[in-house]
């Protein structure tokens, strides 16, 4: 195994982390201020692809679509606290997975309706097409670099948003407290009506992102969905900070289990064989590694310290 | 003329309907309509509406419901369909794994089975059933093509394919005719939409060439992946990788790969062109492979239910063995095990009039059967 082919493959794994923390990090906002389990929030990653191919192939430009889908998904986002969330909160939370569940079979149809069966196609914008040479000789795809970037950026304006601003504020209170800062005069139905947007929002540009390098189609929130929640469950749900860690965490494993093991088993049985059973035990290993964790770490790694 | 031919077809449809047995039969179709796989579902239901509605036969009725790709939901319709609605005749799934969820207790319970796709090798050889027939192909078929035309390309195969039953299938159809050496043998979890740590792999290999055996929304996600990541080696598959629920999906990035097929869009048979063009009549797109096979599978049926009672599954057994269809693919006919005996082309993508489509290059088998027929006891 050469440098070059390791470092692509950490490269990958961080991308891939990435991805799942602009998933993440809107769950375990929403999950951390209201108390909500919201299943539907692939339906909003997929609503967010599907806006933007739908609007770079009417104007031919990525960029708009990239805007459309942050639009869209924050506004079917909102609508959608309005009209169902909002009368969820004070239910347990078999009730909310059942409503939310209820919410994803109304987006897929509803999707299906309006655009169709066929996966729909969105190409990256020529700005970021080609492929960049890293050191040692290894090439990476302008593409996915610019993921990183992006998912760096957000983080970073998450971690301000939270901490430094009157909003951020409110919603660490509303975190902490959610009838004292109702009685505190804070106007909390607007607050999670934005909180809900702004993760909506988020799954929205996530889905517009990787929509670009695999197929938009319908149901392509639910298999993502379940890795969110992995990772806010070993992150520690509710935490931002969580969310970013256990990503990357995620997004590592999952690339270099796939990646190492079939090699590792290679040693011991023939090629085919080594390649059905790593193949098979890499699947498997997040869900290994989520195990471990929560059995040191009951809680996740970073458990906001109210909870 | 014109009149003459008419009056001709007239006569000869009278003397059809004349013998035909005027007894209901009901068909369940079980195939994925959401998720990641619904363009092969689509196109399944599509084409094989297609060809009963082209029959007229107002006795043969379709229940269709949505499996999405999910084997403990195939099991519970299927059980549904035999228990409450009563149907003869199974058919519509995608995926082996699925079909090996639902055939075994379909068949058990006396019901027909023709499948539109899904061709497990277990259910080839000794696991073969006289209730379960494949209009398809063997799973191993296009994949052992393709193996045979690598012989000829190629010396240094990277080979991928999902793992559960169709791609172990494939995988092993491409080594019983490849002989060269394999730089590299890879299985990905099923549905994986992220292919950047396998298209790594393969850029450092040092292979001549790529084999990947990935239908539906995953060969789609593959295939970008694989333009945007600069990697040059040629890459090829089964039909499926490349069909033309897909193209469209994929865009540019497919042009120029070669795959297999037992049809393609340009056969230059009537029989093909009229298929081609009801098709798009009907529907406003071009059909793919599932198409054509659902489409076959239900002139199956449909020519069996013209001559023998579903009631008398002996007779309508025969009956289907015949293969008395027109079928677009041209030659068919059923192997012992209930399996097609078919040729097989190489096909390559191309635009045409700004469509992705796929062109036939050459044919690689004639009357092509599969490996498993041999162990199969009926």
């Amino acid at each position: 195994m050469t440098i070059a082919l390791a470092l692509e493959q950490l490269l990958n794994g961080i991308q891939l982390g990435v991805m799942l923390f602009l998933m993440a990090a809107g769950l375990t906002l929403i999950f951390g201020v209201m108390g909500l389990i919201n299943l539907a929030h692939g339906s909003l990653y997929m609503v967010g692809a599907f806006a933007c191919a739908t609007v770079a192939a009417w104007t031919g430009s990525f960029w708009l679509g990239l805007i459309a889908s942050l639009a869209c998904a924050a506004a079917a986002g909102a609508i959608v606290e309005l009209a169902v969330i909002r009368r969820l909160y004070d239910r347990d939370h078999l009730d909310q997975v059942l409503a939310t569940f209820a919410l994803i079979l109304i987006f897929s149809e509803g999707t299906r309706w309006l655009l169709g069966d066929f996966p729909l196609y969105l190409d990256i914008p020529p700005l970021l097409q080609g492929i960049v040479t890293l050191p040692g000789d290894a090439s990476y795809p302008v593409y996915r670099l610019a993921i990183i970037a992006v998912g760096a950026l957000i983080a970073l304006g998450l971690y301000l948003l939270i901490g430094k601003t009157r909003l951020g504020m409110r919603i660490r209170a509303g975190e902490s407290d959610r009838e004292m800062i109702g009685a505190l005069g804070v106007d909390i139905r607007t607050l999670y009506t934005l909180v809900f947007a702004l993760g909506s929002a988020l799954a929205g540009l996530a889905g517009a992102l990787v929509g670009a390098l695999q197929s938009v189609q319908v149901g392509m929130g639910e298999p993502v969905l379940i890795l969110a929640f992995v990772v806010i469950v070993i992150g520690g749900i509710g935490s931002i900070k969580g969310a970013l860690y256990g990503a990357l965490l995620v997004g590592v494993t999952d690339t270099l289990g796939r990646f190492l093991l079939p090699q590792l088993l290679a040693l011991f049985v023939g090629p085919s064989q080594a390649g059905m059973i790593g193949g098979a035990m890499a699947s498997m290993l997040i869900y290994v590694v989520m195990a471990v964790i929560l059995a040191v770490k009951p809680r996740g790694l970073f458990p906001p310290a109210h909870a | 003329m014109k009149k003459m031919l008419a009056a001709a077809t007239m006569a000869l449809s009278l003397g059809v309907s004349g013998l035909a047995i005027a007894e209901p039969l009901k068909i369940g179709m079980i195939t994925t309509l959401s998720g990641g796989g619904a363009g092969l579902g689509v196109d399944t239901r599509d084409g094989f509406m297609l060809a009963i509605k082209q029959s007229g036969n107002k006795d043969i009725t379709v229940v269709t419901e949505d499996d999405a790709q999910k084997p403990e939901l195939a099991v519970q319709i299927a059980d549904k369909m035999i228990q409450s609605d009563n149907v003869d005749v199974l058919t519509g799934i995608v995926w082996s794994n699925l079909l090996m969820a639902v055939v075994p207790g379909a068949v058990a319970q006396g019901k027909f089975y023709v499948s539109t796709n899904a061709a497990p090798a277990a259910l080839a050889g000794q696991g073969c059933n006289k209730l379960y027939f494949n209009a398809a192909y063997q799973n191993d078929n296009l994949h052992e093509a393709m193996g045979e035309y690598a012989n000829k390309t190629n010396k240094k195969m990277f080979i991928l394919a999902p793992n559960y039953p169709a791609g172990k299938d494939s995988l092993t159809g491409f080594k019983r005719y490849y002989k060269g050496e394999l730089a590299g043998e890879v299985y990905t979890k099923v549905g994986q939409t992220d292919y950047a740590a396998e298209i790594a792999q393969m850029r450092a290999s040092g292979a001549d060439g790529i084999f990947v055996f990935l239908p539906g929304g995953m060969g789609i996600a593959f295939m970008k992946q694989f333009a945007q990541s600069g990697v040059k080696i040629p890459v090829m598959g089964p039909g499926f990788s490349f069909s033309q629920d897909v193209l469209p999906a994929i865009g540019d990035a497919a042009l120029g790969a070669k795959a297999s097929g037992q049809w393609a869009p340009d056969f230059d048979t009537d029989v093909s062109k009229k298929f081609l063009a009801d098709f798009q009549k009907e529907y406003n797109r071009l059909p793919s492979i599932y198409a054509v096979q659902a489409y076959d599978a239900a002139q199956l049926i449909v020519s069996a239910a013209a001559k023998a009672s579903v009631k008398d599954a002996d007779a309508f057994r025969n009956e289907l063995l015949k293969a008395d269809i027109q079928s677009p693919r041209g030659n068919f006919k059923f192997n012992t095990n209930q399996h097609p005996i078919q040729d097989i082309y190489l096909t390559e993508v191309v635009k045409k009039d700004g469509v992705l489509t796929n062109k036939t290059v050459e044919k690689i088998f004639t009357d092509h059967g599969d490996a498993y027929a041999k162990d199969c006891k009926i």
